[in-house]
């Protein structure tokens, strides 16, 4: 199209440039017009569907909280009222635990990548692996961990969940690790181990103070990222609909399984307690998105 | 006398061997190799459980797996196919709506928006990706789906009944508003995000003398998007769609909710269906034995497929990195 306009616009054009000009602008014109039209228009349809999720979930989750829906135990079928007490505590249960498996792994691996495999062939390889783990469906880890930590043990476990969660965490944690730790200025290394400090010690007092607030950010968006997972845990930590062990032996009720399994059933009240913990996670995690987008700006 | 000076000397090394701050940092550094190696650990764990996991059923029915379109718990029969089409064909759907949403969205981002709007707007869609999956399946089950089927599919169908190909394509025998096209439409919305935060990084990373170049021989907007913005960022785009995709591949809980969960091969997208990962999440815990195997043997199928195209994407998306 540049070509055409290009010769378009020299006097060469023959007896009548004026109107071929003109033409030839008018169609430019037009297809930036389209341009400009459709991208805005799919801009608008992405924040409008987001708009109306939140709205949606306000509407009908709003109705649904209440004093109750965190000082009682899941109804069970045909039992009016109830609350979402258990699955509240499981899924914060589950969610932390995972986090503290993931976060001395992912941090270490994260150290490993930006300090000590600058270059090598290994940490190449991992910060690759990682990448494709980033990404993989979490349906297929929690198919893993049943494979692994469910079926020798044969049985639902909240410690099952909380790997297949840590699983799903980790990756997100070594990204941002490294990431961050990168963007710590060499200088700071050197004059530390200028003054005979060891690299571990480098490593703990210098790179990581300094990459603090930046770490602290990718386990809040690993945080965001597991707590409103579902399929990992169907086949892991599965739901209770009673109070839990808390040696985490057993079904562990957690909110994600308990939406899921209130959401398309048949009572009402069940219903009701599926959107308002819908809401409920929803809030909580565009609550830790925006945190950490706040923690990592302020820098 | 000796045994005092023995303790003497004991406490003489104790002393310095605390006192040497280099003794833990060989311990550090292993530490951190091995953390980085539980890395690769894990990827292959997951492969090999899926492989072990679903070797009784590929044993079984070998190649049969892949072509059967049997799902039988009575007989323990199982085929594979309408899993694999379904998943096939609604990640299909979902690029066909959901690139040219994402690549306008990424536009719009960082051609067109007023510079104290790019901001809220970004932030806006970036949220939309971290909504879990399952609030999308809730949304599409009770919000979309309704409205999918009075407004799309009945009028449709009455439209196209009798049709040569449309008549079987988008033909629906109850238009309930559940189906492989809904299921579709539901993960182009999942992956729009993804897609336009990406293409929009890459967008923004271009030298800015170029584009500016461009608008100074006298081009538009559009020319700048086409001949220069997307050949340079070219190839990370694609690596960026591949990357949804693989996300389209592997969505769970958000096809489950609307894709109706039916065993059977259909021809038409507005009818019920099932992909790998809708089939697993619904069936799996019900399962024994070879209905289990059989289930991972899916999910192993649908790991080797997501690992193609997600290391495809990554080889992709790092060239923008070299330049």
């Amino acid at each position: 199209m540049t070509d055409a306009s290009l010769t378009g616009s020299t006097p060469s054009a023959g007896p009548q440039p004026q109107i071929k000009w003109g033409r030839v602008r008018q169609s430019r014109r037009v297809q930036d017009k389209i341009l400009r039209v459709t991208a805005t228009g799919a801009t608008a349809l992405s924040v409008f569907v987001l708009f109306w999720i939140l709205g949606m979930l306000l509407w009908k989750g709003g109705q649904g909280i209440s004093l109750d829906l965190f000082t009682k135990i899941t109804p069970g079928p045909g039992t009016a009222g109830g609350g979402l007490l258990n699955a509240i505590v499981g899924s914060i249960v589950l969610t932390f635990l995972g986090i503290a498996i993931a976060t001395p792994i992912g941090v270490m691996a994260g150290t490993y990548l930006a300090e000590y495999g600058r270059g090598s062939k290994l940490a190449e390889v991992v910060r690759f692996i990682n990448d494709i783990l980033l990404s993989a469906p979490s349906i297929l880890i929690g198919l893993f961990v049943y494979v692994i930590l469910v079926m020798p043990f044969r049985g639902y476990s909240g410690w099952a969940g909380s790997v297949a969660l840590a699983i799903i965490a980790l990756p997100v944690i070594v990204r941002t690790t490294e990431d961050m730790l990168r963007l710590v200025p060499n200088g700071l290394r050197e004059a530390a181990a200028a003054l005979g400090a060891p690299t571990s010690v480098v490593i703990r007092q210098v790179c990581w103070r300094a990459a603090k607030a930046g770490i602290v950010t990718g386990i809040l968006l690993a945080l965001a990222r597991i707590a409103g997972e579902t399929a990992p845990l169907l086949f892991t930590a599965l739901n209770n609909s009673f109070w839990f062990n808390w040696n985490l032996t057993g079904g562990i009720s957690n909110l994600p399984v308990t939406i899921y399994a209130f959401a398309s059933a048949p009572y009402d009240n069940w219903q009701q307690l599926a959107w308002a913990g819908a809401l409920l996670i929803t809030g909580a995690i565009l609550f830790l998105s925006i945190a950490a987008r706040a923690l990592i700006n302020r820098k | 006398m000796v045994a005092i000076s023995e303790q003497t000397y004991k406490n003489a090394t104790a002393v310095t061997r605390r006192d040497n701050p280099f003794r833990f940092d060989p311990l550090f550094a292993a530490l951190s190799k091995a953390a980085a190696i539980t890395v690769l650990v894990l990827l292959a764990g997951i492969m090999s459980s899926m492989v072990y996991g679903g070797w009784d059923a590929f044993a079984k029915f070998g190649t049969g797996f892949f072509t059967g379109t049997q799902w039988d718990t009575m007989n323990d029969n199982y085929g594979g196919l309408p899993a694999i089409v379904g998943t096939l064909s609604t990640a299909l759907i979902a690029m066909i709506i959901g690139v040219p949403l994402s690549i306008g969205t990424a536009i719009y981002l960082t051609q067109l928006a007023p510079g104290w709007f790019k901001g809220p707007v970004g932030t806006a869609v970036e949220l939309l990706a971290a909504v879990p999956s399952i609030i999308y399946g809730m949304w599409g089950l009770f919000v979309f789906v309704p409205l999918f089927a009075a407004y799309f599919q009945v009028p449709v169908s009455q439209v196209v009944e009798g049709m040569p190909i449309l008549g079987t394509i988008l033909y629906a025998r109850s238009p309930s508003g559940l189906g492989i096209l809904s299921a579709g439409v539901i993960l182009a919305f999942m992956i729009v995000p993804f897609i336009a935060s990406l293409t929009r990084d890459m967008l923004d990373q271009i030298p800015t003398v170029l584009r500016e170049s461009a608008y100074g021989i006298g081009c538009t907007t559009w020319e700048v998007v086409r001949h220069v913005l997307l050949p340079q960022a070219g190839v990370s785009i694609i690596g960026a769609i591949m990357l949804g995709l693989g996300r389209a591949l592997g969505e769970t809980m958000a096809v489950t909710f609307v894709i109706g969960n039916a065993n059977r091969l259909s021809a038409s997208i507005m009818d019920p269906g099932s992909t790998i990962a809708s089939r697993i999440a619904s069936e799996f815990n019900e399962a024994l034995g070879m209905q289990m195997n059989a289930l991972i043997a899916l999910g192993c199928i649908l790991f080797f497929v997501t690992f193609v195209v997600l290391v495809i994407a990554r080889i992709l998306v790092s060239r923008v990195k070299q330049y």
